[in-house]
């Protein structure tokens, strides 16, 4: 549309063609608008990051050193952390798509009033601080909470599901599945429903149409809630600092560990350093594999 | 085009996605049922009704100097990011440059970086220039963290918008600084302001940067909470997270509001259904 608007503006004479140069040169010039975001991204937050790399290959001599790294890679205890903060954040994944995909499959193919509804009560805990939803889950999970106190009445013997690896896993998953259930919604609205009918009078069965028809076409969506969820849960601080126990740390709680009570900054850095690296190669399959636009759509 | 009559999930499926709205769900009703009990201790179920928790926590100078010091940096990083962002993306949308995608990974960057990785680099910072537990190194520090949030909601509000309003403006004598001004900035307020909204809602719950940038005496709300359920679980934190459930709540109906403002501009409806996934 706009080629053919400046087509017709440049056929025409005179006043016509400079409105169109001046539309044009505000556009040109518009680029100026970036300046401040980035300006300011650039002195808040690639400087600072920069600054954390550096940091992270400095000696007690101010010297270039690996000997950060070479600590973090030697000690088991150090590799055992790494090793478990993916092995969460993989697990994590798998188990908010397998909470996720069934909800944001039902929001997407119900009528509009029960899918505002279900919207609405995904958004509102997904809005809702953090903090207060972990406090929510440690009052339910707690060894004298609500849940051993049902099981209690119940007969059921008593539940251990806080301060352990089991409780980190439902804060994690609980804070988790609305990015897959929004990123997997936005996908499945966009899936042609009369494909499935089409496999359904072809003749086959509701299993199979499902399987082999609308699962692939959703793939996408799964992939990159996927991606996000392993990004966001390897970096996250809060819910497994709260919900975990002191065995269960990943690496987010090593890095506060290290820059609160031990003051070894250098360290520190290293470590961060590594998240990084992990967060930035997820990035990178993300925005290869599903695009950035996708990004745009699954927050808010 | 309804491209979604034929699927009919089962009752099956229902049942488990419900189930999944429960868990979700489940935390707010308990920590409102826990923030009216009478008993002295966390217990279930709570033996009676009792404001005393409500009390503590808007009795206590602390508590209300932190949601001071929360509502001072939500409301300076919610201002900075909303000019930020709207300028950011304008070129982003209506623009056509090379190198437009390094520019998207960058904006959007600070929502992939864990937030304690830029939390403790900007602690670093902060530290040689002696910024450290002011408002300002808070408010900077969640103006990084919630520019993303912002750009995603002005990027699409913008893509619902059609350019060509503008650009009649322009050929009916408009220069592009009044066109832009008296048409385009109308009709993205909303969308400016519920980009404002929710950095307002996220900077007032974040945590992690006030943890590291703040100070004796600029403990925000967030670490003041952290700080008591680090020690104990102590019922009090139920009156201040009802607090901010009402806060949330709040802020989701203003959006509500915009999303309808936006829509009565008469503009670009569908786009707007479609970015609220």
């Amino acid at each position: 549309m706009s080629q053919s608007a400046r087509n017709l503006a440049c056929a025409d004479i005179g006043r016509t063609e400079s409105k169109a140069h001046a539309f044009r040169r505000f556009r040109m010039s518009s680029l100026w608008l970036l300046v401040p975001a980035l300006g300011f991204l650039a002195l808040f937050f690639a400087y600072p990051l920069t600054a954390i790399v550096l940091r992270s290959f400095e000696g007690a001599d101010a010297s270039m050193t690996l000997e950060h790294y070479e600590a973090f890679f030697s000690l088991p205890i150090y590799m055992r952390i790494l090793w478990q903060t993916i092995e969460i954040s993989l697990m994590t994944t798998v188990l908010c798509v397998l909470v996720g995909y069934p909800l944001a499959y039902v929001m997407a193919n119900s009528s509009p009033m029960v899918r505002n509804v279900m919207l609405l009560m995904v958004m509102l805990p997904f809005m809702t601080s953090v903090l207060v939803r972990t406090y929510g889950w440690m009052v339910i999970l707690r060894p004298t909470g609500l849940l051993n106190h049902v099981a209690e009445l119940a007969g059921l013997p008593h539940f251990d599901l806080l301060y352990n690896r089991s409780g980190m896993l439902i804060g994690l998953v609980y804070t988790m599945v609305p990015y897959v259930v929004l990123t997997l919604f936005s996908v499945m609205r966009g899936i042609d429903g009369r494909l499935v009918s089409v496999a359904h009078s072809l003749g086959a069965g509701a299993w199979s149409a499902f399987w082999r028809v609308y699962f692939p076409l959703s793939l996408p969506g799964v992939a990159g809630a996927s991606l996000l969820v392993f990004i966001l849960s390897s970096g996250f601080y809060i819910t497994p600092r709260l919900m975990g126990g002191d065995r269960d740390q990943l690496l987010a709680s090593i890095i506060a560990y290290q820059v609160d009570v031990l003051l070894n900054f250098e360290f520190a850095s290293a470590i961060a350093v590594i998240l990084l690296v992990i967060t930035l190669i997820c990035f990178g399959i993300y925005a290869r594999l599903v695009g950035l636009k996708q990004l745009l759509t699954s927050r808010t | 085009m309804d491209v979604n009559a034929p699927v009919k999930p089962n009752l099956a499926v229902r049942i488990v996605a419900w189930g999944a709205i429960a868990f979700l769900m489940a935390p707010i009703p308990i920590i409102i049922l826990v923030s009216f009990s009478s008993a002295q201790y966390l217990t279930f179920p709570p033996p009676g009704f009792s404001l005393q928790w409500y009390e503590r926590f808007l009795g206590s100078n602390e508590w209300v100097q932190s949601i001071w010091v929360s509502l001072q940096v939500a409301v300076f990083s919610a201002v900075l990011t909303m000019v930020l962002a709207t300028m950011a993306a304008i070129p982003m949308v209506r623009g056509e440059f090379s190198k437009k995608s390094i520019v998207y990974a960058v904006l959007l960057a600070p929502m992939i970086i864990p937030v304690i990785i830029t939390a403790i680099a900007l602690y670093f910072v902060f530290t040689k220039v002696g910024l450290n537990g002011t408002v300002l190194a808070i408010t900077i520090g969640h103006t990084i963290v919630v520019l993303p949030i912002a750009f995603v909601v002005l990027s699409s509000t913008l893509q619902g918008l059609d350019p060509r309003l503008e650009k009649a403006a322009i050929s009916l004598g408009a220069s592009p600084f009044v066109a832009f001004y008296k048409i385009t900035l109308p009709l993205l307020m909303p969308g400016i302001l519920s980009a404002g909204l929710f950095s307002f809602l996220t900077s007032f719950d974040e945590l992690i940067i006030p943890l590291f940038l703040g100070g004796p005496t600029t403990q925000t709300l967030a670490v003041r909470i952290w700080n008591s359920v680090v020690m104990e679980i102590e019922p009090t934190i139920s009156a201040v997270s009802v607090f901010l459930i009402g806060m949330t709540i709040v802020v989701m109906v203003l959006a509500g509001f915009m999303k309808r403002a936006f829509r009565w501009t008469g503009s670009g409806g569908p786009q707007q259904e479609n970015s609220h996934a």
